[in-house]
């Protein structure tokens, strides 16, 4: 059985929006990390050389500032998702649930 | 052959056949354990205040919601800076450098994932288990009773290896026998969970946390602070020293050291890597111990807020181990007090960190060290039986069996009984495994929760097609598909039966078992032509609502 609530909520526009833009950019940072991570290991698999030739003439290695920054970028899409959603999503949410939360 | 099982090991803490292999026979260090006992008193006093806050079975299992986000942020980190990934990690970068990098990686990516996909919307459907998630619209008995066997299965497999990895570690770092520590650990476990609930196992979980990453950024620290906090200058110091070690061992190549700047031995074999990558990734994502956190904060907005903080520390804590490998590399191994007559690290290959804090602190600073190792193992027990204990009497007892009839005081009551059941069975299991090979459980339960958990998450949260019957079939798959898989590798075929050659070349499972398990899944529900499917497919609106918005999800303190 369907509660009749969840029906009038489905059709709101604002909450097909809200699926709809959280949904986008959910699937593009869930897309920008996998590829991401599995580049990494591909390039840790078949370009070893290229990843252990250092920078700037010193040691530190490409592999490592790249791997470094994997880490940062893992951070940094979480950071954008949670600004996102808490500026954006959450008024949305809120105002659908003023509207049909009793 | 090197590549593939450091990560086994580094994940179960136990590590290294040298490290077994250490005679139990050590000098008792006073040091650490006042330290440690320090730690105990505080938590057990903590544990009292818990216990007055723990009336109802929601205080429970979830501390009555009301965890806040950086708090929860900060335990979910603790649960996943183990002494493994500690010990582990910085033997791995002390051995061969960039190569760790490579785990860290891996353990860290998770996390934004799980944000994306599944924070939010597991706390609004769920209230205490993820088995409340992955139930939410299907019959209730089948995928229930699915949910707590594969989160017993994961529970005991984590349990036991960290039980024999804490009776190995604390024989070495504090000089008591074997048998002491495991009891030690089940004994405190269990008051914690028993009195103090959640409350207490969290709070553990962040005391921990915050002293482990204290310890970590002083060892950091004092280790840059030579080179002017130049992270390139102590990579060349590291370099010129491999280069010695290695010119000392007859190489020709002078600038042999310049190895630990780039990829080595790990991967060998791609397709492990990518399977073992799949199982770090998403067997987070399944890990029972680890979803229960998100019922103990009040809101969507406090979940999210949590894995922001729990990412932030996590990949702090990485680049600290990256800077404490090489500090070993540096500080540990040109001392010659550090290393046996072979030239092998006292105590095993898993102690670079340890010798490291002796180091750059001295025996006191060892101590304190020791003592947040043997407070990490603790504090992760104590979520691994609560959230064990939760499948028992939430799941099996409350709801399947009783069929939502039993009352709150009745579900605490299983719920207390099973903790001492599992406490028990830690320790005897922990006794019984003493000096085997068990290296392979936690990777294990990586790959279970990969397999069975996640895949049904996934689906039952995003897929309306998805009915009672794909889910049990698709998860069931996974999860014997993982744990039989993993027999037939490498690190069991050959490494725990001895057979010459694995009968499953890869060292993990993952890249075969979860796409399996999506397919069943997938499968099974098209199919699905019973009255019930019909049921699954169409209540999908009403979870999908609620899930996006949090419209009818359990609010705080009323769970």
């Amino acid at each position: 059985m369907i509660d009749p609530d969840h029906q009038a909520i489905s059709r709101d526009p604002r909450y097909r929006q809200l699926l709809r833009e959280r949904g986008r950019l959910a699937a593009v940072l869930t897309a920008v990390v996998l590829a991401a991570y599995v580049g990494f290991i591909l390039l840790v698999a078949f370009a070893k050389p290229a990843l252990g030739r250092p920078i700037a003439g010193g040691v530190t290695s490409v592999g490592i500032v790249l791997g470094f920054a994997l880490i940062l970028l893992a951070i940094a899409v979480t950071g954008i998702y949670v600004r996102a959603a808490n500026r954006r999503f959450d008024r949305l949410g809120a105002d659908l649930r003023a509207e049909h939360d009793r | 052959m090197r590549g593939r099982l450091p990560l086994l090991a580094a994940l179960a803490l136990l590590p290294t056949p040298a490290l077994a292999a250490q005679p139990a026979e050590r000098a008792t260090n006073w040091t650490a354990i006042a330290m440690f006992a320090i730690f105990a008193l505080l938590t057990l006093g903590l544990t009292r205040w818990a216990a007055r806050r723990t009336r109802t079975a929601a205080d429970f299992y979830t501390a009555g919601g009301g965890i806040t986000g950086f708090q929860n942020g900060l335990a979910i980190a603790g649960d996943y800076m183990s002494a493994a990934s500690f010990l582990g990690i910085t033997a791995q970068i002390f051995a061969d450098g960039f190569d760790g990098l490579i785990y860290s990686i891996g353990f860290l990516v998770g996390w934004p994932i799980i944000l994306f996909l599944m924070a939010e919307r597991i706390r609004n459907l769920g209230r205490y288990t993820f088995a409340d998630v992955a139930s939410f619209r299907f019959a209730q008995a089948p995928v229930r009773s699915f949910a707590a066997t594969s989160t017993l299965v994961v529970v005991l497999f984590y349990l036991i290896a960290q039980m024999v990895g804490a009776g190995q570690l604390i024989t070495l770092l504090f000089g008591l026998p074997y048998a002491y520590a495991v009891v030690i650990v089940g004994v405190l476990m269990t008051l914690y969970v028993l009195f103090g609930g959640m409350t207490a196992t969290t709070w553990v979980q962040i005391i921990k946390a915050a002293l482990l990453l204290g310890s970590a950024s002083f060892m950091a620290a004092a280790v840059l602070a030579p080179f002017g906090f130049s992270p390139e200058a102590l990579f060349a110091r590291a370099v010129d020293v491999k280069s010695g070690l290695a010119a000392t061992a007859g190489s020709p190549d002078a600038a042999a050291g310049r190895a630990i700047m780039a990829p080595g031995s790990f991967v060998k074999d791609p397709v492990s890597a990518i399977s073992l990558g799949l199982a770090l990734m998403f067997g987070t994502a399944g890990l029972p111990h680890i979803l229960m956190r998100f019922f103990t904060v009040p809101d969507a907005r406090a979940a999210r807020t949590s894995v922001l903080w729990a990412t932030g520390w996590i990949g702090y804590f990485y680049m600290l181990t990256f800077v404490i490998g090489f500090g070993a590399i540096v500080l540990v191994a040109t001392e010659p007090g550090y290393s046996d007559a072979g030239g092998a690290l006292r105590g095993g290959a898993n102690m670079a960190a340890m010798h490291l804090a002796h180091a750059v602190g001295g025996d006191l600073f060892l101590g304190f060290v020791s003592a947040v190792a043997f407070a990490t193992i603790l504090a992760v027990v104590a979520g691994l039986t609560l959230s064990g204990a939760s499948a028992i009497s939430h799941d099996l007892y409350a709801t399947v069996l009783r069929r939502d009839r039993s009352d709150s005081a009745a579900e605490l009551r299983v719920s207390r009984i099973t903790v001492l059941v599992l406490a028990v069975a830690a320790i005897a299991l922990g006794i019984a495994f003493e000096g085997q090979n068990v290296a392979f459980m936690v990777s294990l339960a990586f790959a279970i929760a990969a397999s069975g958990n996640f895949p049904v998450l996934l689906l039952s949260l995003l897929w309306r097609g998805c009915t009672t019957r794909g889910i049990v079939a698709g998860g069931t798959t996974g999860l014997v598909l993982a744990l039989v898989l993993t027999i037939l590798s490498p690190a069991v075929w050959v490494g725990v039966f001895g057979h010459a050659a694995p009968v499953f070349p890869f060292s993990s499972p993952a890249i075969i078992s979860v796409p399996a398990a999506f397919a069943v899944i997938w499968l099974v529900s098209l199919l699905d032509r019973s009255a019930r499917a019909d049921a699954d497919r169409a209540y999908y609106l009403a979870q999908r609502v609620r899930s996006e918005t949090g419209i009818g999800a359990a609010a705080a303190g009323d769970h």
